[in-house]
């Protein structure tokens, strides 16, 4: 059985069984508690957030109608502008920045009287797959605290997984919110690039970079998606949802759906994921989808297309952290651009450097056409190839991760093999598709093994249909024994 | 060697300011001036996460810029992120148009018949700009974001004369068209002139230097004079002209080098990715052309051949937009234009400065006014040395003419009233009558004065001559 936490936690509210203002106080006091361990949030609002929930107290007193996401406690990664809250990307350049505007998805679920209890730990800019590269330390992930959250979105996987938050938005930019809800046994959902606005996501690598819920539930995924995939004036490449409100159609029945699997996708995989994946396709056969092969061979070269590009992008759009106007500034300088570069080279952590340094490397004339034009000749032959296999199927089927959470400090000591964990979400965001990442098993040491569901672009209505299905049938949601227990 | 010949090559890249009302990638104003970092927003200052939205009236204004110079409008253009760290700068890029601008291969014709190309037209971002005060420097982000077209000529310059006919075309056109104001001392024109020097005849480009920055015409023209000669002092003294940049310095006249070779910025261009794809509809364009105003060059001819007007006066007409508006208002119905074009470039023009009074043309008098006045004249009811002594006091006092002259001023002057002014004027100066009889042809003046004054200036004084040496000989 498939239970949606938002839709029960608005029930109880609206029925008056709990008070938001208890509820978000258990929030607190978890966070508290358990946040030492997990280290799921770098800032914490609890002024904020309980003044909210009195609002939302007020008017549910008052016997108006509430909205389903209104007071229900939620948190934001740290990547997401918040006027008035700290937001620091994780990284010491920006350790006390205080943005002076909202993104414009906060600004949404603000309107709602979302109760925002913090923000989220991530890797240092979003660079990273185990949430190590945070200038704050890394978030642990709430099945074993001696293994990693996963990157970049270590922080909210953590939190909605170890019960610290009911929700949280994260971004993903090469699997950073799949990865880590893979990872910490929760759903994490990168829909389309553009279907939500941008404006307010400090920048990793903007032709990739995308804002999604990690959630407890698969239609929790679907009820903020619905929330926040909106058209914004403010970010041209923004498009909003196409269609009717995913959670109309999340519980159709998917006889006959066609589910592709493609080959490549299981290159390397280790055998308990994808034995795990595998059981899922059983699951599907037996819900009546249709079970469609082929091979994607262009996938081979997601991996260094996407280190080309986000490097060159994130290159550019780090380039702002100077400490002139804002943000970290060393002193001890003798003019301008000495304490440019000390700014930099010390409020920069190791690994944002060298992908500052392999993006500028990239885009330097002599190097361009070699490196950045061909990289950005092959994001159109996988893009084409992905549109060629939703000619035969209406969604692919794939592991998340080719294994599960690594042990602390795993990924500094080996980072090639960390760079080779995102073999298989990048090439969803090379192509701008949704995807959705679900539990589908656990490994024998228990931690949470992800499947991924891909779509067609703005067809998140369909990857969640088939995600739903999915989790109704077979629920693989383990509860991890942290925070709030309901 | 000595008595080898040099020819200039000069191109320019011309960045004007355009006159929309609000910045290229947000909706703060692009009023000059202002407290410092008063016309600024996040989205201005580059603040984390905030992303850029191309304002279409940018668009607009720079084919409006294209189709004037005769450039081709691209059906597709996009915008790139030009990277390079400066404080002035706060998102370490500007955004700017690499290998798509959006206008290409246009020309300006200059009088000597010659065509200077454009290679293209590009829309990009201004940067804000450093105030050095006290030992501190700060930055002033208020200009950051202004829009700017920057016109990049191919080398086809040869003379300091032809540079300062090619700005002051550009300067004109952006003007009519009201793209920009193109006031060059507060930089919304500002000029890099590349130059080069080659012996007369040659085909082969000499090596160039780029003088950077440029803010009035009468320096870009001292600043290429001196270069032209340093380069070829250069070369006949056997040494080498060095690629470089250079800063022309107006109190010393000289120029002198910002930056060696070694120091040469990669800039890393790459499409903005926060930025879609500019797609400019034909449709959209021919409208923009419907919508383009008569240029300057067009304008001139037409005086010329339709009015008949001198190409002098044609030129200086034409020069400023409003002062041609002006001239078309106060000839509307009138047979003589040139009456006209005399009032405004004898009386009128005195009134007048400098060019920015020209520019902004605002007189005493309504183009209504001077039309009035005209068709006075015209219609025989008025001579022209009244009318301008009424101009005159229309320009000191802002009155119609119909104010300042009074029923008998416009009356006309009747043939008996004018015979028998001439004859009181041969009966009341004997001796002047006596000394024309002499042979002091000139004296008639003094009778021809007496008949004017008395008709306040109505009669007309060849008639009246013609009549009073009538009258003398039948004496």
């Amino acid at each position: 059985m498939s239970e949606s936490k938002i839709y029960k936690l608005h029930e109880m509210l609206v029925n008056k069984e709990i008070s938001c203002k208890e509820l978000t106080q258990k929030y607190i006091d978890a966070i508290e508690k358990d946040n030492g361990e997990l280290n799921a949030y770098v800032t914490a609002t609890p002024e904020t957030a309980l003044k909210t929930a009195e609002e939302v107290d007020r008017k549910i007193a008052k016997g108006e109608q509430t909205g389903l996401l209104e007071g229900i406690p939620m948190t934001l990664k740290d990547n997401i502008s918040t006027d008035g809250i700290k937001t620091t990307c994780c990284s010491r350049i920006l350790e006390d920045y205080v943005p002076i505007y909202d993104a414009s998805v906060w600004e949404i679920l603000k309107q709602q009287n979302a109760v925002l209890l913090g923000k989220t730990n991530m890797d240092e800019f979003a660079m990273g797959s185990s949430c190590e590269t945070s200038y704050f330390g890394g978030a642990k992930n709430p099945h074993n605290i001696n293994c990693v959250a996963g990157g970049s979105s270590g922080g909210a996987a953590s939190a909605v997984g170890g019960n610290l938050a009911v929700y949280g938005l994260g971004s993903d930019t090469g699997g950073s919110i799949r990865q880590p809800a893979a990872f910490c046994g929760v759903v994490g959902l990168k829909p389309t690039y553009g279907a939500v606005s941008r404006y307010g996501l400090i920048a990793y690598a903007s032709s990739f970079d995308q804002i999604g819920p990690v959630t407890a539930s698969v239609e929790d995924a679907a009820i903020v998606f619905d929330a926040i995939s909106q058209y914004d004036e403010k970010d041209s490449t923004s498009q909003g949802r196409k269609g009717a409100p995913v959670t109309e159609t999340l519980k159709n029945d998917i006889k006959g759906m066609k589910i592709g699997i493609a080959k490549e996708y299981f290159d390397g995989v280790r055998e308990d994921v994808r034995t795990a994946v595998e059981n899922a396709v059983e699951v599907y056969r037996s819900l009546g989808a249709e079970i469609v092969y082929f091979n994607l061979p262009s996938l081979k070269y997601a991996l260094p297309v996407y280190y080309i590009l986000a490097c060159a992008e994130a290159s550019s759009n780090l380039g702002r952290y100077d400490g002139i106007r804002y943000g970290f500034k060393a002193d001890n300088y003798k003019d301008v651009n000495e304490m440019i570069k000390k700014t930099r080279s010390t409020g920069f952590g190791e690994e944002v450097k060298k992908r500052i340094l392999l993006g500028t490397y990239v885009l330097s004339s002599g190097y361009y056409d070699a490196y950045y034009k061909k990289a950005q000749n092959l994001r159109g032959t996988i893009v084409n190839a992905f549109r060629k296999a939703f000619d035969s199927c209406d969604v692919i089927l794939a592991p998340t991760v080719p294994m599960t959470a690594f042990e602390n400090g795993h990924a500094v000591s080996d980072p090639i093999e960390t760079y080779l964990t995102d073999i298989c979400t990048v090439p969803v965001n090379i192509a701008g598709l949704p995807g959705i990442s679900i539990p589908c098993g656990y490994s024998d040491k228990g931690m949470p093994i992800g499947m991924q569901i891909i779509g067609r672009t703005f067809d998140e209505a369909t990857i969640l249909n088939a995600a739903w299905q999915y989790e109704n049938t077979a629920n693989m949601f383990r509860s991890s024994g942290f925070g709030v227990k309901l | 060697m000595k008595d080898m010949k040099y020819e200039m090559v000069a191109g320019f890249e011309t960045h004007v300011e355009l006159a929309t009302n609000t910045k290229i990638f947000c909706s703060c104003t692009t009023k000059f001036g202002g407290d410092p970092n008063t016309h600024c927003c996040p989205v201005c200052i580059g603040l984390p996460g905030t992303l850029p939205k191309l304002n279409k009236k940018v668009v607009e204004y720079a084919i409006r810029a294209g189709l004037a110079t005769n450039c081709e409008i691209a059906e597709i253009s996009k915008m790139d992120r030009k990277n390079y760290c400066y404080p002035d700068l706060p998102k370490a890029y500007q955004i700017s148009q690499f290998d798509m601008p959006l206008c290409n291969h246009g020309y300006i014709q200059l009088s000597n018949g010659r065509k200077i190309r454009i290679l293209r037209i590009h829309i990009e971002e201004d940067a804000g700009k450093l105030v050095h005060s006290r030992g501190n420097t700060l930055v002033d982000y208020n200009r950051g974001g202004v829009p700017l077209i920057e016109i990049v000529s191919e080398p086809d310059i040869r003379s300091v004369e032809e540079a300062k006919e090619y700005v002051e075309k550009l300067q004109l056109i952006m003007r009519y068209i009201g793209v920009s104001d193109c006031k060059m001392q507060e930089g919304s024109m500002r000029c890099d002139v590349n130059i080069s020097v080659r012996p007369e005849g040659s085909e082969k480009l000499g090596t160039r230097t780029e003088i950077k920055n440029m803010n009035s015409i009468t320096f870009i023209a001292k600043a290429m004079e001196y270069e032209y000669n340093r380069q070829i002092d250069l070369i006949e003294s056997g040494e080498k002209v060095v690629q470089e940049t250079l800063r022309y310095d107006d109190v010393s006249n000289t120029t002198s080098s910002m930056r060696g070779k070694e120091d040469a910025n990669d800039y890393r261009y790459f499409r903005d990715p926060d930025l879609v794809t500019i797609n400019v509809p034909r449709e959209r364009v021919e409208e923009i052309k419907a919508g383009l105003p008569e240029l300057p060059e067009e304008k001139k001819n037409r005086y010329i051949e339709e009015l008949g007007l001198p190409e002098k006066d044609a030129q200086l007409l034409t020069k400023y937009r409003k002062v041609a508006e002006y001239f078309e208002q106060a000839i509307d119905g009138i047979k003589t234009p040139k009456t006209a074009a005399n009032f405004i470039i004898g009386q009128i023009f005195r009134h007048v400065e400098n060019e920015s009074e020209k520019e902004a043309f605002n007189i005493n008098v309504s183009a209504e006014s001077l039309n009035e006045l005209i068709k006075l004249i015209d219609s025989g009811k008025i001579r022209m040395n009244l009318a301008k002594s009424t101009l005159d006091k229309m320009l000191e006092t802002g009155k119609k003419p119909s104010e300042l002259l009074s029923e008998s001023d416009m009356a006309g002057l009747d043939e008996n009233t004018f015979n028998e002014l001439c004859k009181q004027a041969v009966a009341s100066n004997p001796n002047a009558v006596n000394d024309y009889k002499n042979g002091k042809a000139k004296a008639i003046k003094s009778l021809v004065g007496y008949v004017m004054k008395n008709s306040r200036g109505k009669a007309d004084a060849l008639a009246a001559e013609n009549k009073i040496a009538e009258l003398i000989s039948n004496q």
